[in-house]
């Protein structure tokens, strides 16, 4: 019987194993479990955090379809938080509570979604400075700053005449602006906004936009200053110069083609695609000389008040827009072996590094090369007025047979690329100079974009790399059809790459930033003083505590404190009322939230930080008694930190009254 | 009375001058959840924490226990001491100018009367707040009370609370010391040799 077991767990190992190299087309085979995490000891040692010590990296994942960023610490996987940006969080009320709500506006109305891709942090001179991260919502175009005091999302802006807004949020070097691109071509009207037109009309009515958002130093607040209106090819990545090419923003486009339709083929029939770079700064002189024209726009702008802790939305009217046509210099398009996705700019800011899933090499420009190009007038055409430079005069060569599926390339400080193969599930490092491959590791399976802290900036930290995978089949116990998706992180310090640890993450992780902790730590707020509480509906005393009725609206202005809200007794609501609760947290101490619910409210908790107000709406269905609580395990004395509303019929005659322990005053 | 017990005085009297600036004594509450524990400092005219919200925190975990809530306006010593202190220095000072032995001897009497009486009424309010607890406490523990150490270490529940003297309370000290050498020299030169003198001028001098 044993002797049977054993020999079909054996075979089942065996199928198991030749799957998996199918599946992965893996060559490396030494390597799929030589250097796995659990057979090396000295892997181990090199991720193992100890209890109660700390990471040595803060890593930002988005969390794609989640909506939300995913906060690891590095190198230990160990998951920090899980910060909700563009989807409601019923676990803190984030996107529920009457404060949040706002922050999710958009001109289509309250979008409780969105598909979040690239997570980028504020540099200062070349440098992530810890201060903002930086997401974009591809599905509803937007772009969100997240506070990394707090890790609250702090704003989000709607981007207009866009679609599909996937190469965002990219920085240039001093985060003067982050920019926004359409992946998706729509009618953009001139007038603005997206027109109905005959779907058949997308060769000659669609078009993209390439918006530049201008961020201010002091406070990180965004603002859009102008729009590129380009052709309609799907924009796809981007990245700012560094150093010498500082003043230029690139872009990665695809379907230059402009297939409107089954666009896996129709986009994939030129042999070449574009690289467009702009020069940001000559736009934005363009702008400012009156270049720009201003059209009738409808976006939304969602900001926190850092006195209050409430979203208020204002909605824009105008957009101001930029033709390449009418602004020479500003624009070129330099082709690039088709349908790219990374474009990546090497610490120097000389070597441009553009992945092209479908190519068989990796094309490296020279900024160099382009400028003399741009100089020599060296155009092979052009197309609507925007130069197109001849690919052999700005190339400064190609890494030949780099592997297939090359999707992102960033860069170590030793003057070393490390590109993602999605098709061939592998990292490969290579020479930026030479243009030789120098080492290969498979990852498990099929890598999107790997991130090495700082690795997009004039300064990597190369001593990690993040694989992120699209794929995780056998890598963790099965849980049923829906899995997480997997990350491995790799020792790049050496010679060869060394896997050290694979870790599960959430929803889809399409990009992470990294940046050493103490930059972020030093900063975080441990709560909110009381006393710079602005909320109008706060209650700093639990004395004033109370229960005001307005019509059908009912406003508590309740405190919590361990282990009681006050009131804790309340009559007079009655069913179809609309009961606000207004909980202050009167703690003034780290790590103290109290947590807020009610008994059958369509809506979801509170979660109340230290020194801060939250609103919850409730409006009963049901007349009787109905139970409320802290949600937060609190204190010793959590349990009986609850309390009762009576709800009355509508009509009913019975007055506001509300007590905490003995009854007292009612109005 | 010689010149350097004059000396000693004036020390002894900045000595207690110091005690404007520094906390007398200190209280720290250790405990699992409070890493880097709770401190109180209490000073001549105030009581101080960690940070500003201290005493709130103190406050919210003593209240389990029924103790009242510490605040800075229950002591009314907190408002009398700097005056105390104040007249202390005051009546050194004049001590160190008149040169009068036996106004020494009285000096230093008021303060070891007031170091003693500052003690005993820190001791008592300890009592007072470890002791007198409220009957409807949600935590009561059959006897079972709280106040800290008056000095010292004592694990009370989860909490081990520390008890010392502060810098001030140092500085207290060493005023007593330097007072009581001063009273010593100057009731020493009476019965002593004249020809010790010399000495003791060098020793002025070189002081």
């Amino acid at each position: 019987m044993k002797t049977s077991n054993k020999i079909s767990l054996t075979l089942a190992c065996a199928i198991l194993a030749g799957s998996l190299a199918l599946s992965t087309g893996c060559r490396n085979t030494e390597s799929t479990t030589g250097a796995a995490i659990g057979s090396d000891t000295e892997a181990a040692a090199k991720v193992f955090v100890a209890p109660g010590k700390h990471d040595e990296y803060y890593s930002f994942l988005s969390g794609g379809f989640n909506g939300q960023v995913d906060v690891y610490g590095l190198p230990s996987g160990r998951l920090l938080k899980v910060i909700p940006v563009f989807s409601q969080n019923p676990e803190n009320g984030y996107g529920y509570s009457e404060e949040s709500k706002p922050m999710l506006n958009t001109s289509f109305g309250f979008i409780p979604w969105d598909d979040l891709h690239h997570p980028k942090l504020s540099r200062t001179n070349g440098k992530p400075d810890g201060r903002f991260l930086f997401v974009n919502g591809n599905n509803t175009p937007r772009i969100a700053r997240i506070d990394l005091k707090t890790f609250e999302t702090a704003e989000i802006i709607e981007i207009p005449n866009s679609a599909g807004q996937h190469c965002s949020p990219y920085p240039t070097d001093n985060t003067e602006y982050v920019v926004a691109g359409t992946r998706f071509a729509v009618p953009i009207a001139d007038g603005g906004g997206i027109e109905d037109v005959p779907l058949d009309t997308y060769k000659d009515k669609f078009r993209a936009s390439l918006s530049f958002i201008k961020v201010d130093q002091a406070s990180g607040e965004m603002n859009i200053d102008f729009q590129i209106l380009v052709p309609g090819f799907d924009f796809d990545l981007a990245n700012g110069g560094k150093g010498p090419s500082a003043d230029w923003m690139f872009f990665t486009s695809y379907n230059t083609e402009k297939a409107g339709t089954m666009k896996e083929i129709g986009a994939s029939q030129n042999d070449k695609d574009y690289l467009a770079a702009i020069n940001w700064k000559k736009a934005a002189e363009y702008a400012a000389q009156g270049k720009a024209r201003e059209i009738p726009a409808n976006y939304y702008h969602n900001k926190l008040d850092h006195k209050t802790h409430i979203v208020n939305s204002t909605q824009k009217k105008t957009v101001r827009v930029l033709l390449p046509e009418d602004c020479p210099g500003m624009m070129f398009l330099i082709p690039v072996p088709k349908s790219p996705h990374g474009v990546d700019v090497d610490p120097t800011g000389e070597n441009i590094v553009v992945s092209g899933k479908l190519a068989a090499v990796i094309p490296v420009h020279s900024y160099t090369n382009m400028i003399k190009a741009i100089e020599d007038k060296a155009y092979e055409t052009t197309i609507n007025g925007i130069p197109v430079l001849k690919y052999e005069s700005v190339l400064a060569g190609e890494v030949q047979k780099p592997g297939l599926g090359p999707l992102h390339t960033e860069f170590d400080a030793k003057g070393n690329a490390y590109t993602s193969m999605f098709v061939s599930s592998e990292v490969v490092k290579w020479n930026v100079k030479s243009r030789q491959v120098l080492d290969r590791i498979p990852v498990y399976y099929s890598i999107g974009h790997l991130m090495i802290p700082g690795g997009d900036t004039q300064n990597p930290d190369g001593k990690y790399l993040l694989a992120m995978n699209k794929i995780t089949k056998d890598r963790y116990l099965p849980t049923g059809p829906e899995l997480a998706q997997s990350a491995q992180l790799i020792d790049i310090s050496g010679e060869k790459m060394k896997l050290l640890l694979d870790f599960p993450t959430f929803g889809e992780p399409h990009y992470a930033q990294a940046i050493k902790a103490d930059m972020v730590s030093k900063n975080s707020t441990k709560f909110y003083r009381l006393d710079e509480n602005e909320h109008p509906y706060a209650t700093k005393k639990e004395a004033d505590a109370r229960v005001e009725r307005k019509g059908n609206e009912v406003h508590v202005y309740m405190t919590a404190i361990r282990s009681h809200l006050a009131p804790d007794n309340i009559e007079g609501i009655k069913v179809g009322d609309e009961v606000y609760f207004h909980v202050t947290n009167l703690e003034q101490d780290w790590d103290v939230p109290h947590g807020f619910a009610v008994m059958g409210n369509q809506n979801a908790e509170l979660l109340i930080m230290p020194g801060e107000t939250k609103t919850l709406k409730w409006v009963p269905t049901k007349k009787g008694v109905t139970p409320f609580y802290c949600t937060d395990f609190c204190s010793a004395l959590h349990q009986e930190m609850q309390g009762y509303a009576r709800v009355s019929e509508k009509g009913a005659n019975v007055p506001i009254k509300f007590w905490l322990g003995e009854p007292k005053k009612g109005i | 009375m010689k010149k350097i017990s004059s000396l000693l005085v004036i020390l002894s009297c900045l000595f207690v001058a110091a005690t404007f600036f520094v906390p007398l004594w200190y209280i720290n509450l250790e405990a699992p959840q409070y890493p880097g524990g709770l401190q109180m400092y209490i000073w001549l005219s105030q009581i101080t924490g960690t940070d500003e919200f201290t005493l709130q925190n103190v406050n919210i975990l003593n209240h389990y226990v029924g103790m009242a809530p510490i605040h800075q306006d229950s002591f009314v010593e907190l408002q009398i001491m700097p005056y105390v202190v104040m007249v202390l220095i005051a009546l050194g000072i004049a001590v160190a100018i008149i040169r009068n032995r036996k106004l020494l001897a009285g000096w230093v009497g008021l303060l070891i009367v007031s170091g003693t009486v500052g003690l005993i009424d820190f001791y008592r309010w300890q009592q007072a707040f470890g002791n007198n607890l409220d009957p409807n406490a949600p935590i009561k523990i059959e006897g079972m009370t709280y106040s800290p150490p008056f000095i010292g270490v004592k694990t009370l529940l989860n909490i081990t609370a520390t008890s010392f003297p502060h810098l001030g309370g140092v500085a207290f000290g060493l005023a007593l010391l330097a007072a009581i050498a001063a009273t010593y020299l100057a009731f020493k030169k009476t019965n002593q040799n004249p020809a010790a003198l010399p000495t003791n001028k060098l020793i002025t001098h070189v002081l």
